[in-house]
């Protein structure tokens, strides 16, 4: 349905300008507006102007979009803000944030609800937002302006490829489903660095300088690792879109495992188990370094660098900041899920086309395929929480790099590692049916 | 001359990384359960939980007064705490004792009893030198005030916090 959607919006977009082409600029529009009239006043109703292909295409992504971006994202962000703050109080002996819930006495009961401090999820924004945005007099405005903008837009972009549920009701779950869906998600993080150099070199400031001259040095030093530790995926799906990386892990097993749920044990399984392995450590930990989280954070490594390239940041910009690590986060999570950990699903649980309801026959048709659907999407959302717990857990566990030993690590092993992976997935994609 | 080094020798498994950093996550997982099971301590969460059940008998708190068995004030403003007080935290403006009173035989009483509790260093001396047994340090900790005045403890608060005091030597019985 997308393909003939989009093959629609091509001939469209594609027969216009050759009218126009053809000298006779005035006839081909008033025949353009004649026909857009008819139609519409064919086809007042609603409904019937929502299945059009080309506009149904358009607003069930917007749809999406809106619920990826305020229903799933910025939640998540917060929340994950929130869980930082816990799970590193757990990790430390401490309780964490525990005082801020809702303030229930104002309206007449005897004792605030405290929800295990959950409200420090609102009252963060809330302080940031309320804060003055002061900037210095000796910044270079423009690129300071744009530099948080550069940080927290690159994360929103990848998660427009990542499918997070089967279909619902016919729509599939994923904003874009291209063809070339990693390649374009390498193309966008690696745009997220620019944030942070500009920043860097827009405050004028020398620490801020220095967080800059560090995230280039990392950025150069893991994004070859990084593209490169996925080829052997690809090798072995034979794909790059995303849906159809989930649809190979779902016959044929998650990428992480060294078994299929339907199939089994194979010799051939395990052996493209090893190389997955290393390819999952790989990109994990050049993933690690993509986020600028620990142990890997030397941009911003705050007993260094006072704050890193966002020193001279307050208020909403510095939230930009702070919002584009956590969307990167979540970017990231959800890209490894979908390449190694199955994507949203879970052996044994159908997908949103299923008409199996535990055997029942009475319930509703539509119904089965909306259940199926929700519980893929939960268990994409859980999977990507789970891996986010340990993008933290692992902040408190791991020291800083300093950054020649994170170059050494990216040039000297990964880069090396992750080619000779590649080379090992072909031999035994080759030689070990 | 050059001081050489020795680097240490590192095994396999150290050069690896990866043992040494699977230790460290196992370890701090342990601390996250440990601290979510409750089964470490904690830093006490203080307006909900006090060191009140936990203080030592002879734990010193605010100085305060009290009085006997027959309600009767102990002190007898002989100015003794004020004296020996090292901050002169303690003012007492004492007053003679009506012949017509019960205990007119004590023949002084304190008037104004004044305790400056920002001044107070908790020592304890008041306490020591008291020939009366009047004044104790009790287990109260926590004052607070938004004014100087506010954190000055006068005659009756000093009572009010003292309360009743038995089981100390009394020499100004009324049978005697």
């Amino acid at each position: 349905m997308i393909d003939g959607a989009a093959t629609d919006v091509c001939e469209e977009s594609m027969c216009f300008p050759g009218a126009r082409k053809t000298g006779s600029t005035l006839p081909a529009r008033t025949s353009y507006l004649g026909c857009r009239r008819k139609r519409l006043s064919r086809s007042m109703d609603l409904p019937g102007f929502l299945m059009q292909p080309t506009v149904f295409l358009v607003w069930t992504s917007l749809v999406k979009t809106l619920f990826i971006l305020f229903g799933a994202v910025l939640p998540l962000v917060s929340l994950s803000v929130f869980a930082e703050r816990k799970v590193s109080a757990f990790i430390q002996d401490r309780i964490g944030p525990n005082r801020v819930g809702l303030p229930t006495s104002i309206l007449g009961f005897k004792k605030d609800l405290r929800l295990a401090g959950l409200g420090q999820m609102i009252a963060d924004p809330i302080k940031l937002l309320l804060k003055e945005n002061f900037i210095p007099a000796s910044v270079n405005k423009f690129y300071y302006y744009i530099a948080p903008k550069l940080t927290m837009i690159p994360p929103l972009l990848v998660l427009a490829v990542v499918p997070f549920g089967s279909t619902f009701l016919g729509v599939p779950m994923v904003i874009a489903n291209i063809n070339i869906g990693v390649l374009y998600v390498f193309a966008i993080t690696s745009l997220s660095v620019y944030g942070i150099v500009l920043a860097g070199w827009a405050s004028n400031s020398k620490y801020p300088f220095l967080g800059g001259i560090r995230s280039s040095s990392q950025m150069i030093s893991y994004e070859l690792a990084l593209g490169l530790s996925v080829v052997p995926i690809f090798l072995v799906c034979g794909t790059l879109n995303f849906s159809d990386i989930v649809q190979w892990q779902i016959h044929h097993g998650w990428l992480i495992l060294p078994f299929s749920f339907t199939e089994g044990f194979s010799l051939h399984r395990l052996a493209i188990w090893v190389t997955m392995l290393i390819s999952f450590i790989v990109f994990l930990v050049s993933m690690f370094a993509e986020t600028n989280r620990t142990p890997f954070d030397l941009p911003e490594a705050e007993q260094e660098l006072v704050g890193g390239y966002h020193t001279e940041y307050s208020s909403m910009g510095f939230a930009l900041f702070f919002l584009g690590e956590y969307a990167a986060m979540i970017a990231g999570s959800g890209v490894i899920v979908t390449l190694f950990l199955g994507g949203w699903s879970l052996p044994f649980i159908p997908d949103g086309t299923s008409h199996w309801f535990f055997g029942l026959t009475s319930v509703p048709q539509w119904l089965p395929g909306v259940v199926w659907a929700l519980v893929n999407m939960t268990v994409f959302f859980a999977k990507v929480s789970a891996l986010l717990f340990f993008f933290i857990w692992v902040r408190w566990t791991v020291p800083r790099f300093r950054y020649d030993q994170l170059m050494r690590l990216g040039w000297i092993w990964f880069f090396e590692i992750a080619l000779v992976n590649i080379f090992l997935a072909a031999l035994i994609l080759v030689y070990l049916k | 001359m050059a001081l050489v080094v020795q680097r240490p020798r590192l095994s396999l498994a150290e050069k690896l990384y990866l043992p040494a950093l699977f230790g460290g996550l196992l370890l701090t997982l342990k601390h996250f359960f440990k601290t979510i099971t409750g089964r470490t301590h904690v830093t006490m969460q203080y307006p909900e939980e006090k060191w009140d059940a936990h203080l030592p008998e002879w734990y010193r708190g605010a100085p305060t007064l009290v009085t006997d068995e027959w309600g009767r004030e102990r002190c007898v403003a002989c100015q003794l705490c004020e004296f020996i007080c090292p901050p002169r935290a303690i003012t007492i403006h004492p007053e003679e004792i009506p012949a017509d009173d019960k205990w007119a035989k004590v023949e002084k009483r304190p008037k104004e009893f004044e305790i400056d509790m920002i001044r107070c260093i908790y020592c304890g001396l008041c306490q020591e030198v008291c020939p009366e047994q009047a004044i104790f340090l009790l287990k109260d900790y926590s004052f607070t005030g938004y004014t100087r005045a506010d954190m000055k403890h006068d005659k009756a608060k000093l009572y009010e916090l003292g309360g009743l005091k038995t089981g100390v030597v009394n020499k100004w019985n009324d049978k005697k």
